[in-house]
């Protein structure tokens, strides 16, 4: 039982604590707040295990983007103040979930603890910036490219899906020269068909687009 | 120099955490929060196999503590795994929120089991949430 293991228990019990409020708490901003904890101490177990870059990592994207997206989601979809009791299902129906994380919790467990045995201790990492960087811009800069494209592409589809259909503002169809006709949503507000072929200039039902992107006034 | 079973557990609680989070929670947001937990213990085995030797669980070096050799990984495999984890959570976790908040305005809630069918077909569906939450949605 060295300094690090008890720096870990106790990182690590907080982890769990936190993980298990967080899924288990009646009132919707404080399991937000317990899951900051969570990985919170998730960031202090990565150290001990000698990953100070990943440490790093959770803190900054875990802790500081993911939750605050969380908290953002819960305001906006205007998440009930205080203790409520509609939260959670039925309690059968979590009764056969608490069976299925004990399930889960057993099985991963008792495997890894079989796997690991009792012998197993951890080596002085090499977690270091200067080995983490060059390690991802040589052997895994493909996956690292590929990162990129997918946090575009997820950035991309996010504003797309949460711009909704606004009458106001354009969509992207209506950006497209030449064609605004797709739509055939009738929700939208400038509900006057646009013509198939719409290079025509400026029809009065829709004044907002008057003049097209291909340079027709 | 830790012993790896405190990790395993770790992974081990998270994990169920993260799966009764998902299964019991019927707030959509909530419902993320499982999936973000069931990420991070996905995260903290990565970490964990960095720390095995050489050859992971397979190694002879976890049955015959007399053979130490470990070579070290040049790639760091499972610390960039994690990062990368993180990455793919945090665009997930984007996604995922864009799509509850646009289920929040089609349907005025985001309990999940108030939502029984998609689509603009189904009963629960309107075009003019304000009208059922009584304001100007976000």
């Amino acid at each position: 039982m060295t300094a690090l293991d008890v720096v870990f228990a106790l990182f690590a019990s907080t982890a769990a604590a936190g993980a298990l409020l967080a899924v288990t708490s009646r009132h919707v901003v404080h399991a937000a707040l317990w899951l900051v904890l969570a990985l919170g101490s998730l960031a202090g177990v990565y150290l001990v295990l000698a990953a100070e870059v990943v440490a790093l990592v959770q803190v900054l994207v875990y802790v500081g983007a993911v939750v605050v997206l969380v908290l953002f989601a819960l305001m906006l979809t205007r998440a009930p103040i205080g203790v409520r009791a509609d939260l959670d299902a039925a309690p059968g129906r979590r009764r056969v979930a608490a069976v299925a994380g004990l399930a889960t919790s057993a099985l991963i467990g008792g495997t890894l603890l079989a796997a690991i045995g009792s012998t197993a201790e951890v080596p002085a990492g090499d977690g270091t910036a200067s080995a983490l960087g060059s390690a991802t811009f040589t052997g895994w800069v493909l996956p690292f490219e590929l990162l990129s494209v997918l946090l575009l592409a997820a950035l991309v589809a996010a504003i797309a899906i949460s711009r909704g259909r606004d009458a106001d503002t354009p969509g992207l169809d209506d950006l497209a020269p030449g064609g605004t006709a797709d739509r055939a949503d009738p929700g939208a507000g400038s509900a006057a068909p646009a013509p198939a072929a719409a290079p025509a200039p400026a029809t009065p039902a829709a004044p907002s687009r008057a003049v097209g992107p291909d340079g027709t006034s | 120099m830790i012993h790896l079973a405190g990790p395993a557990l770790l992974v081990a609680v998270l994990a169920g955490a993260g799966v009764y989070g998902v299964l019991a929670r019927r707030n959509a947001v909530l419902v993320l929060i499982g999936a973000e937990l069931l990420l991070a213990a996905a995260g903290v085995l990565f970490v964990l196999g960095t720390a095995l030797p050489a050859g992971g669980l397979g190694s002879p070096g976890l049955l015959d503590p007399t053979i130490s050799a470990r070579p070290a990984d040049p790639l760091v495999s499972g610390q960039v795994a994690t990062i990368m984890l993180i990455t793919i959570a945090a665009a997930e976790i984007g996604l995922a929120l864009a799509v509850v908040l646009l289920l929040f305005r089609a349907r005025a809630t985001s309990d999940l089991t108030a939502v029984r069918e998609l689509g603009e077909a189904s009963p629960s569906y309107t075009d003019h949430p304000d009208a059922v939450t009584g304001g100007s949605l976000p």
